[in-house]
Formats: structure tokens, sequence, C-alpha cells
């Protein structure tokens, strides 16, 4: 235990790159207040210098997200631009065509994903570094694309027509593709953090499901069409609400695909090739608190959007229910672990447990039961 | 001392006891954690069972006997049982208590340096390490925990000095905030909770009203004052109307609440996106004094727009028709007459009609002032690989106004009705199509009337007249045998028969009484060609029937083409499927003056704010509690050595990698000179 080396984040001196990239995003920013300030409210006015500072300090912190935000800003507004405002252009140009109109982007992310998870699982068959960087290299790539898939729809919609436009959040095709990149990206904090790359060999796979889905639902479905939003959706809430939800979401699964791993070192298997017990049982503590944290304000958030749509700040909708019960669990999950001081395979198991309770929460209420909130039928 | 009194001492200790017990289970963890399990596995019931709908429903999905049984469990509205809020009751009491019996020495902890540790308590911890110290150590260490944000006391001693320094005690505020905050959301929740209604509705100074009857005619036992502390309720209210009173569901009926104001619904509107889907509904309201009528506000309230007016917040819940007066032509579609007869009704009103001395009632359920049709997207699975993420809309289309009715026989028997004002275009032909089902769960199926070469209902239906009129058979036939054979006078007799029997089994039950004569009266091996042959000469009366309705109306003779033929036998298809119409009169819709009408949810929930203010600190509890870590380090310096001790509430490697990096300064500190 006493071998064990974390890398402590902290913002500590700046260095220059740290200016050049906040510089960056408060001029984005202001650009963008300049030219488009008088088409927005004052709670999108405050969304946008919150997001310049909230991701100052964010980059500061975790370093390797400046270069993230520079890529897709610098990638995104190259393909913004290659539109020259006309949507056909992403059938005939080529750029768009292959690689940057938002549903090639989101393909090539899907695929870049399932790279990843072979190239993990390659790395921990054969317990080679250079192939844990590639896997590494992959996830970023993939997160990347998804998220300039997310910029460029966000765009496209506008072009659809300017009363169609809104962010890329709003049906579960949407919110998948924000599940994989925020679950990526959660997992590739850790990475760094804890210094092991064969996690992902865990974590990916589950990333990998959902751009699973992600495919039948394209194909089966049609599901990438961006339709405009019903009255319901069309609030400044859905901004807040829908990210905070898949943070937790996104914990909720790392944590549980992290006690698979966990399970699995304790019975002997691949206990040399992954991190130790505790460093285990240490993220996957983590994982759940912070999700913990980011759910309890998506709850409240949505209880606060339900109040100005709905009528009722708590209406017991099947949705809001399935939220209380994947509450109560992480609660109790915590309680029995801090208080109590569990450790050990009951609460690893207890994890994976709780992601089955995410999954129905998040998939389930959706595909069987009825309710106020059915955005995201199948 | 008294026996007595002793035993009176040892009932009293057992009491205690007992007390104490039940208020150390109350506030353990362990029970509170059962709470969390049982409301979780109750929440999840009323998920499964979809809640409050009307008692009918239930019974048809469980029968009388699970229905009985799940009504006196509850499940119909689980969440406002005794027994779910009796749960809520128990949490909130074992939260409070747990908050009661551990604040003390939280506040305590919190406030605590610990300076007065002895060094052989020290040595008990668990990471500790000793070092090398020299005459400026001590100042040295207060500069080093000062600089790196600890807060200390100083306790000297005989041989030494100790520095205890703490940092991130906020995080037991965390414990604090946290659990108040339940209690909080459980307590607003309450308040705007129907408990005090299910209190008055179970010992009966209030009843539920099942009755359908109209609000002004509910009596005050199933009326609410406006004072009520909180309601949540609905109201539609036609355009030009205005409301006082919400209803307020409740079991198998509801209750009337009183509103503190009246609400004017002066327009409804829905825009729309250039696709057609539904961009907003608004509705623009006024509210009124509710004794003088004075207006006192306009406003428009839109979904997520609601508008706050004197503690109540009205939003827009639905929206439907409010009475639209309509214009039909009434034709009747089973007899000889070939003229419309004028009708009218409104929108949620019942008008009635005599059709063939049957008295029948007419239902209008529902008007659409338009419909958006599209024949669906279908894309080439490769467009899904890249390139445009856009749904090709173009198919969609409007084809015009709509309305519902039901037709009721005097016997109670209905069928429902769905009219299209204006023509549909099909395999390229125009129809006006009509609608029918006889329950609520089929689909609607349509009557096709063929438009004539006019492009008017008018052909179809005096043709369709002449058919139906046995009278006219003997000539119909006549044409028709001087078209086919003029010379042949035993065969000519025997064709007119032949063919007065196709029209008459023609004009009382359609193809299916004719195939049901073939079956009947011709061998298996012939029945193909008798089919065909009858079809043919049905073909040839109806060409002559339109040649005799045209020239009864003194229109020109029809002319024979392809748009005529095709006109003919979607005629005999139209009449064919009226005798399955199950009404004698088909209604056409001419004119409408639409009026809409508008569900308001309206509700008074002075919980909310401490709803509210009891998730901002649950919010701030979390992230004290998870991310604000509580770390106590004692230094006990002697001249010679340091003696560094450190913990901490949460043992995670963090801390692990934190007492090692303390180490390693300390340390260094104790090196230097």
């Amino acid at each position: 235990m006493q071998t064990l080396s974390l890398s402590n984040p902290s913002i500590g001196r700046l260095s220059l790159f740290d200016w050049i990239y906040a510089v960056l995003l408060w001029a984005g920013a202001l650009y963008a207040f300049n030219a488009y300030g008088a088409y927005m409210d004052s709670y999108e006015k405050t969304f946008l210098f919150g997001f310049a500072a909230g991701f100052s300090v964010l980059g500061w912190y975790w370093k390797p997200l400046r270069t993230l935000i520079i890529t897709i800003a610098a990638v995104s507004l190259f393909a913004i631009n290659d539109y020259h405002g006309d949507l056909g252009r992403a059938q005939h140009a080529f750029f768009l065509k292959f690689m940057l109109a938002s549903q090639s982007a989101i393909m090539w992310m899907s695929t870049l994903f399932v790279l990843a998870t072979l190239t993990y699982w390659l790395a921990l068959a054969t317990r080679s570094t250079f192939a844990g960087q590639v896997a590494s290299g992959l996830t970023w790539s993939a997160t990347a694309m998804g998220l300039i898939g997310l910029i460029v729809r966000w765009y496209e919609s506008y072009l659809i027509s300017p009363d169609v436009g809104h962010i890329p959040i709003s049906n579960l095709y949407e919110v998948f593709v924000l599940f994989s990149i925020i679950t990526a990206l959660l997992y590739l904090y850790y990475e760094q953090r804890y210094q092991n790359r064969l996690l992902g060999a865990f974590v990916l796979p589950i990333i990998t499901a959902a751009v699973g889905f992600l495919l039948w639902y394209t194909f089966d479905r049609q599901a990438e069409n961006i339709q405009p939003l019903v009255p319901a959706l069309q609030s400044y809430w859905m901004k807040l609400h829908v990210p905070a939800n898949f943070i937790g979401y996104g914990s909720f699964s790392l944590a549980a695909m992290v006690a698979v791993a966990w399970l699995m070192v304790n019975r002997g298997i691949l206990a040399t090739r992954l991190p130790p017990l505790e460093v285990l049982d240490d993220l996957m503590y983590k994982s759940i608190a912070v999700g913990f944290g980011f759910f309890t304000i998506a709850t409240i958030l949505g209880a606060m959007w339900a109040a100005e749509a709905w009528g009722g700040y708590w209406s017991w909708d099947p949705k809001e229910t399935w939220a209380l019960i994947v509450w109560l669990n992480y609660a109790a999950w915590l309680h029995i672990r801090l208080v109590k001081g569990l450790r050990g395979a009951f609460l690893a198991w207890w994890a994976v447990v709780g992601l089955f309770v995410t999954i129905f929460a998040f998939l389930g209420v959706n595909m069987f039961l009825s309710g106020l909130h059915s955005y995201g039928t199948l | 001392m008294s026996p007595f009194y002793t035993s009176k001492i040892a009932t009293n200790m057992s009491q205690r006891t007992v007390s104490r017990s039940f208020y150390e289970l109350l506030s353990s963890m362990r029970f509170a954690i059962s709470l969390f399990t049982i409301l979780a596995i109750a929440s999840v019931v009323g998920t499964v069972l979809k809640q409050n709908q009307p008692y009918t429903d239930y019974i048809i999905k469980f029968g009388q006997f699970w229905f009985v049984a799940f009504k006196a469990l509850g499940l119909f509205d689980v969440y406002h049982t005794g027994w779910f809020i009796v749960i809520l009751a128990f949490l909130v009491l074992s939260t409070s208590l747990c908050i009661w019996r551990n604040w003390p020495a939280m506040l305590r902890d919190m406030r605590s340096y610990r300076e007065s540790a002895t060094e052989q308590s020290l040595r008990h911890f668990h990471h500790q390490a000793e070092f090398p110290a020299h005459a400026n150590s001590v100042s040295q260490l207060r500069t080093y925990l000062t600089t790196q944000g600890w807060k200390y006391r100083e306790d000297t001693r005989a041989d030494g000095i100790l520095l205890a320094a703490k940092r991130g005690s906020a995080n037991r505020l965390g414990y604090l905030l946290t659990h108040s905050a339940i209690v909080l959301i459980c307590i607003g929740g309450l308040v705007d909770g129907n408990l005090p209604l299910q209190f008055q509705e179970a010992i009966g100074t209030k009843k539920i009203e099942t009755r359908d009857i109209p609000a002004s005619e509910v009596p005050p036992i199933s009326r609410l004052s406006a004072n009520n502390l909180s309601f949540r309720g609905d109201v539609t209210i036609p355009e030009g109307s205005s409301a006082d009173i919400i209803f307020i569901n409740s079991g198998d009926g509801y209750l009337v609440q009183e509103l503190p104001f009246r609400i004017a619904l002066d327009k409804f509107f829905i825009e729309h996106y250039t696709t057609g889907q539904p961009k907003s509904f608004a509705s623009n309201i006024t509210i009124l004094d509710k004794s003088t009528g004075k207006p006192l506000l306009h406003h428009t309230i839109k979904v997520n727009h609601p508008l706050v007016y004197d503690g109540v917040a009205i939003y827009q819940a639905s929206f439907g028709d409010g009475g639209t007066r309509l214009r039909l032509n009434g034709w009747n579609v089973l007899n000889s007459n070939n003229q419309p007869f004028p009708f009218g009704g409104v929108v949620h009103e019942r008008s009635s009609l005599a059709s063939d001395n049957l008295p029948l009632t007419v239902e209008f359920t529902e008007f659409h002032p338009f419909n958006i049709e599209g024949s669906g997207d279908a894309k080439p699975q490769a467009a899904h690989l890249g390139g445009n993420a856009v749904a090709d809309n173009k198919d969609l289309h409007n084809v015009g106004p709509s309305f519902e009715y039901k037709i009721r026989a005097a016997d109670g028997t209905a069928h429902a009705y769905n009219n299209y004002m204006l023509p549909v275009q099909i395999d390229k032909r125009w129809f006006v199509v009509s609608g029918m089902r006889s329950s609520p769960a089929e689909p609607y199926r349509y009557v096709r009337f063929p438009l004539d070469p006019d492009a008017t209902l008018t052909g179809f239906m005096s043709l369709r007249a002449v058919l139906m009129n046995p009278t006219l058979y003997p000539e119909i036939a006549q044409r028709v045998t001087n078209v086919i054979m003029p010379d042949n006078p035993t065969a000519r007799a025997q064709l007119t028969d032949s063919t007065i029997k196709v029209l008459t089994l023609f004009g009382q039950g359609g193809f299916k009484a004719l195939s049901d004569f073939i079956e009947q009266r011709v061998p298996a091996d012939q029945r193909d060609r008798a089919a065909e042959t009858y079809l043919k000469i049905l073909e040839m009366c109806a060409w002559q029937a339109w040649g005799m309705a045209r020239s009864d109306a003194h229109l020109s003779p029809p002319v024979a083409n392809e748009a005529s033929g095709w006109f003919l036998r979607d005629s005999l298809n139209a009449i064919s499927d009226l005798f399955f119409y199950g009404s004698p009169v088909y209604l056409q819709l001419s004119a409408f003056d639409q009026v809409q009408s508008s569900g308001f949810q309206l509700t008074r929930s002075p919980g909310k704010n401490i709803v509210y203010f009891g998730s901002f600190l649950l919010v701030l509890g979390v992230f004290a509690m998870f991310f604000i870590h509580e770390r106590r380090l004692w230094l006990l310096v002697r001249p010679d050595r340091i003696l560094c001790t450190m913990s901490g509430n949460r043992l995670t490697l963090d801390f692990e990698n934190e007492f090692r990096q303390r180490c390693q300064d300390i340390a260094r500190i104790g090196k230097e000179s």
C-alpha cells in the first residue's frame, strides 16, 4: 500500500499554456456575447460566462482538458465554417460528409470507442504499456469526436430553422452520445489520477454497450434525425438538468465496472495485472460519491423544472420515483461504507446491482412505464 | 429501604431501558437503512401500477376481487396512503433523532483542537512518524502549518510543545446540513400534501363528489374554501368563458376548490414549426376580481412559463375543443333520398336526429382544425453513416379539418365516426372519407365516397339513391338488357330478371349479399365465373343508373372514360361499405366556427420554498461531506525530535498520500537549521 502513488492534481502555479487557454476561452465567450448577446436571455448569458469561468478552472485543475477543449473548439469551428450556412453541404463537402457532420462524427466516435475497448483488452492481455497508451489515445479521440459531433449537431439544428435550433441533449439518441462522452471523460480523469490504464478494459465495455444501443437506435429507428423541441422541453433547465444527470449515471456506471474488477481481483483473477483492491475500492467510493453529488443536484434541478413545466415539484411520476429509488440506493451504500466502515465484496456487489437500478431508471422507465417524462421513449 | 421503593426504582429503570433502547433503535443507522429499503420498494409499486386512473379501468384490468383488495391497500394512489406516509414520517423521525443524538458531539468535535492529547494516546494512532528536530523547528512548523492552511493550537508541556492542527472541519457541517435538509424537504412536502384533506375525508367533514353534475350544484361538503393552505387541481375553460373554481381529483370522484379570483380565457393558440410539430401552446388569460368581475391582469401563459398570482401558480396543462359550432349536411345513405338535409351541432353537446322514424342521438366529441399526415420516413441504410442528420419531412401535409361524433341508437348502442371536411387524394383519385368504429379500442375503418367528375359528392349520392331505389330496378334492367342483347326475347326476359336480382341483392347488402347468394346457389366450380358475370352486370347497371341520375338532375349524360370507370367502381365499393357503416346517416361538415378551450393546472404550494431551501442545504451538505476531508495533525515537538501523528475521518488513498507528503515536509523542516 505504501508503494502506491497518486498523481495529485492541483491548480498549483499556472503555466503560460494555462493562461493562453483561459484567455482563449474568455475571448470565445466574449465573441459569442458580442455576436449573439442580443438573442440571449439572462440565464443564457450567465451560462456563457459561467462556462468560461468554470472550464478555465477545470482546465487548470485537470490539464489534459485544455488540449481537448481547444481541439474540439478548433475542429468544430472549422466544420461550422465549412457548412457555408447550407445544410445540404453535409452530403457532398468532403470533410463534412466523411468526418465532421454530426452524424459522421458520432459514427467516428462509435468506431473509436469500440477500437479503444479492443485495445484496452489487448493491453490487459499482453501487459503492453504501448497498447495501453494507444487505447488511451483512442478513448481521447473518441471523446473529442463525440463532442465535435454534438457541437456540430447543435449548429445544424439552427440551420434547419432558427426556431428549431436547440442544444443536442433533448432525446434518447443525443443523451446516449452524452453518456458515452461523460463516462469516458470520468474514466480518463481517474486513469490519469491513479496512473493505471488497465481499468479501461472494464470501463470501456459499458461505453461500447451504449454505442451498440446507439447504432441499433440509428439503423432501426432513424433516431439520428434532429427533431424540434416539444414545448415542455423548451426550457433553460434542460441545459443543467440533463448533463448533471449524466455525470451521475456515468459515475455510477464507472463505479459498477470498477466493482466488477474488484470482485475479480478479490478472487485472484487478473490480480497481478489490475490495481490492488485498495485502489479499486477507493476509486469505486470516489466515483459513487461524485455520482451521488451530481445526481442529487440533477434531481433537485429536475424538481425545479417540473415545478415550472408540470405544475408541481414532485408528482410521483415514474421517472421521479425511480430517481428517488436510485438516490436512496446510493445513499444507503454511502451510509454503510462511511458510517459502518464496511468494505469488501458486499459493497462491490451492491455497486454492480446499483448499475441495474440506474439503468432501469434511465432506460427501463421509458420502455416499460408511462408518465410525464416520455421524451425518450423507445 | 422498603421493598416497595426498590421495586418502583426497578420498574422505572426497566421503563427507561425500554424507551432508551427504542430511542437507540429509531436513531440508529440500521433503522434508517431499513426505512430507505422499504421506501424504495413501496415506491416501485406506484410506478408499476399506473396511479389515479378511473376505477372502471382497474376493474377491467384486475377483476372485481383484486380491485377490492388493491383498493383496500391503497395501491391506486400509493403515495398518499396512510402506510406510505407513516414510512415517510418514520424517516423524518429517525433522521431528526439522528441529528438530535449527534449534533452536540459533532459541534464539540468541530471546535476542538484536541490540544490536550497525551503522548501516550498519540502513540495509539496508526499514522505516525518521528523525525529529528532542532531549536528552530517549532517556529518553522508554525509557519509551515499557517502557509499550508491549517488552523492550530499550542499546548506547552514539560518536555515540549504540542501543535494540534486541524483542517476541513466543515465536513462535519455536511452531516448536519444533509440530515436537516431531509427533514426540511419532507416537512415542505407534507405542507403541500393532501394530508389535511384526507383527515377531513376520514372524519367525514368532506366528501368526494362522484356524480357528473355542474360545479355550481356541488354541495358544500365537497367544496374547499379559497383559504385552503395548499391545493393542486385542474380546470378547463372554453374561449370567452371564465371559471373561479378548479377540480381536485380524488379516488373515483372529485372535489371543488374555490379560487381567490376568477380566470377568463380570451384566446388559446398553438404555434407550429415549419415541419408541422407543435412549437408552443399558449393562452391569453385575464384575471378578474371574484366579486366585482373587474379585470385585474392580462397575461399570456405558456408551457414552462406559468403565472403566479396571489400565491396561486397557473400552468398551461392541456387544450381541447371548447364547443366549436359545426354546420353539417346530413345525407341519408341507406334509402333512395338523394338530397342532404341541414343539420348542426356543438362539440361536447348532443343533437337529436330522426332517420326513417328511428330516434338517434348525435354526440359531438371532437373537432380538429387540421390534421398532419405523412407516409413515414424511410432512409437508405447507408445514409445513417454520415451526412445529414435532418429528417425528411417533405411528405408531411395538412389534410384539413375533421370532427368526431357518436351516433347512439335508442337502445344505447353507439358507433363513433371521424369525418374529414376536405376531400383527400388516394391513388390519384379524390374521395371524401368517413371513419367508423364500434369501440374505442378499434382503429377507424374508412368509407371513401368518390367525388364525381364535377368534384362534388352529389354525383355519388344521386347514383347511390338510384341504386337503392327498388322501383327503378326494372328500368335499369331494361336499359342494361337493351345494351347487351337487343334481339333474343327469352334470353332478354331471363337477363332482365337476373339483373333485377343482382340489383336487389346489392341494394340490400352490397357485395356481401351477392357473394353469399353465389355461395348458396352456385356450384363451387362455377362461382368465379358467376361472380365475374354479376360484377359485370352490376357495373353496367351502375353506368345506366348514373345516366338516369344525371338526366333527373338535368345534367348531360356521363362520358365514358377512365375517370368515370373509376368513379363507378369506387361508388360501388362505397355503397357496399355503407351496409357496415352502422348508421343510416353520413354527416358532412360544411362550415365551422371554432371555439377552443384551454386546460389549466392551478397550484398553491407554500411548502415549495421550504423544499427548495432544504434542497439547497442538501447540495451544500453532500459536497461538504464528500469533498471536504477532515484531517488532524499533531506535532509534538521536543528539543531533539518531532512526533508527527495524523488522523482523518476518511482513510482514503488521498489521506495516505497526504500523510506521506506531510512526513516528507516535516522531516525536511527537522533537518534544516
